[in-house]
């Protein structure tokens, strides 16, 4: 039956910025993750996840060769690093945060 | 095949001085390289030499070098960095007296210029280059009476060339970050401008490198607690074939820990499209690298392919974008929480009764969510938090309105909930810089390399 991981038991992940924009990577632990999140973490839900504190849209990208996601979230740090007014202007957090979303395993 | 070896020393202003000190006793290398200019750093260095002229360089690589030239000129060790920021003459000046201080009077030191296109702009529109910001459009002109600097990003090149002239030290403006690890490539192995594989791989090794213990343990986020000994974090040392192929490693006897996981993380890292990673050297594609652990703390690195280098170089502009005001004070338990929400609305209304009216305000709340915002779950009750830290800031094209926030917070102490406590004085206000960048023909730009010797009294 199907029951809910967090994306932080089957993966690693690292952020940081570029101008205005969130770069986070999602890496599979094995490929039985990576099976997975190439089909679970879709753009669409990553959007979602992040439209609290995202203005703008988001990009991915598969890396095979390494089993992961990249995303882009746009809009996510408060006008870039040098005017924001987040304490985490850099958005170097935003991995974990991404860590903690939920998805459905597939046994 | 040749190989050579290289080492990491700094991956951003402010790094530690201390890593680089391993590198060079125990990684057997022949060049060290330094990165030290994140976007943000121009801004920092900006507002350094608005105040003092002679600044606007990364002012840590003068006790580097202090602590390294001795180990260096033993061991014949190359040391190469963009500390120089906006002022790499300020900065190439401040290396040669330190260098004469210790009596190494024969240094060579190159200094890197043809990156600051600040007194270029109307000569490079005149040359047809519209100057339009890449992500948004906006034209120059609405941001030309605000410019604090403008910099164009340099590759490899200049750097193999400094170093054909027989510099020890190179310093250079804004070269890219991979480019202090391709310059030496390029000038060891004789690279060609087209050997586009190579240069990938070179980047590559660049990009792995440069944000220092980001690929050798540090900033782990699964696995952290198990990487050794990460008060002596090694830096990252890469041993590289003719062929562009390289072994990533680090210093014998160091902490942290080389792996597939820690590799793949700085990887990616602030890359954007993987499939074209885009350098003034090279364009790379990161979905063809192949990452092998093949030993205890190694990884191989090979089959990065490369593209053409683009026909324009990125220019990054930072002008003034006002303003940013902040004020603290913590709350205890009970009710932590709302007290803290009470306090930031009682604040709220006071800018308001003194008619400041901020572009923006920005309240957190530390221990909640300061790092997340609004993605922060919101605690289930107040009983189990002991504490929290309220954090407001606005931005203001008034410097004054960040000096009537600052003055709202001591007052809570008497006449605010009740439990507030630790208001940090009242916090000076920051200006704020906005990034602005275009794409310039590489050939309007000129890089230039001078080489002086330490002894020479030549600014």
């Amino acid at each position: 039956m199907a029951r809910s991981i967090r994306l932080l038991d089957i993966c690693h992940a690292r952020s940081g910025d570029k101008g205005d924009a969130s770069d986070i990577s999602l890496f599979a632990n094995d490929t039985a993750a990576w099976e997975l999140i190439r089909r679970q973490v879709t753009k669409e839900k990553v959007t979602d996840y992040f439209r609290p504190v995202a203005r703008g849209p988001v990009e991915v990208w598969e890396v095979a060769n390494v089993q992961a996601l990249k995303f882009l979230v746009h809009g996510a740090l408060g006008g870039g690093a040098p005017r924001s007014l987040r304490s985490d202007n850099l958005g170097k957090t935003f991995a974990a945060a991404l860590l903690r979303m939920e998805i459905e395993t597939e046994e | 095949m040749r190989t050579v070896r290289i080492g990491a020393g700094q991956g951003f202003y402010g790094d530690s001085l201390l890593p680089a000190l391993d590198v060079a006793r125990y990684g057997n290398v022949k060049y060290i390289s330094f990165d030290t200019l994140a976007e943000l750093t121009l801004a920092i260095l900006e507002k350094g030499r608005k105040k003092d002229p002679t600044q606007g360089y990364t002012r840590d690589v003068v006790p580097m070098m202090r602590n390294l030239l001795p180990i260096c000129r033993e061991k014949g060790i190359k040391l190469i960095t963009n500390a120089g920021g906006i002022n790499p003459a300020g900065a190439a000046k401040a290396v040669r007296e330190v260098a004469r201080e210790l009596g190494f009077t024969d240094l060579k030191v190159a200094c890197v210029t043809g990156d600051d296109i600040y007194d270029r702009l109307g000569d490079l529109a005149a040359n047809g280059v519209a100057f339009k910001d890449k992500e948004t459009g906006q034209d120059l002109a609405d941001i030309r009476d605000r410019l604090l600097f403008a910099s164009v990003y340099l590759g490899a090149d200049v750097i193999a060339e400094a170093l054909r002239q027989g510099a020890d030290v190179v310093i250079t403006g804004r070269t890219t970050d991979t480019a202090q690890f391709l310059g030496p490539l390029i000038y060891e192995f004789g690279w060609g401008r087209e050997e586009w594989n190579k240069l990938a791989q070179g980047i590559m090794l660049g990009h792995l490198m440069e944000c220092s213990g980001q690929v050798s343990g540090g900033n782990l986020q699964v696995g952290w607690e198990d990487v050794p000994n990460l008060e002596r974090i090694g830096f990252p040392v890469a041993e590289v074939s003719e062929d562009g192929t390289f072994l990533l490693t680090k210093p014998e006897g160091t902490g942290g820990a080389v792996t597939l996981r820690s590799v793949k993380e700085q990887f990616l890292y602030e890359i954007h499209d993987p499939t074209a990673y885009i350098t003034p050297d090279v364009i790379c594609d990161l979905t063809t690298t192949k990452l092998e652990q093949v030993g205890e703390n190694q990884v191989r690195v090979s089959g990065t392919a490369g593209r053409p280098a683009p026909p324009t170089l990125k220019a990054l502009l930072g002008f003034a974008d006002g303003w940013m005001g902040e004020g603290y004070i913590s709350f205890s338990w009970p009710k932590a929480l709302s007290k803290a929400k009470r306090a930031a609305e009682i604040i709220q209304k006071r800018l308001e009764m003194q008619g400041v009216r901020p572009e923006e305000i920005h309240v957190e709340y530390i221990g909640i969510n300061s790092l997340w915002g609004a993605l922060a779950p919101q605690p289930a009750d107040e009983e189990s938090i002991n504490e929290v830290r309220l954090r407001m800031a606005i931005r203001t094209g008034n410097k004054r309105d960040c000096e009537v926030l600052a003055r709202e917070f001591p007052p809570l102490l008497l006449s605010g909930p009740p439990t507030a406590s630790a208001v940090a004085g009242t916090p000076q206000p920051r200006e704020l810089m906005g990034l602005w960048s275009t794409l310039i023909p590489r050939e309007l730009i000129e890089p230039h390399v001078k080489v002086i010797v330490a002894s020479s009294g030549e600014v």
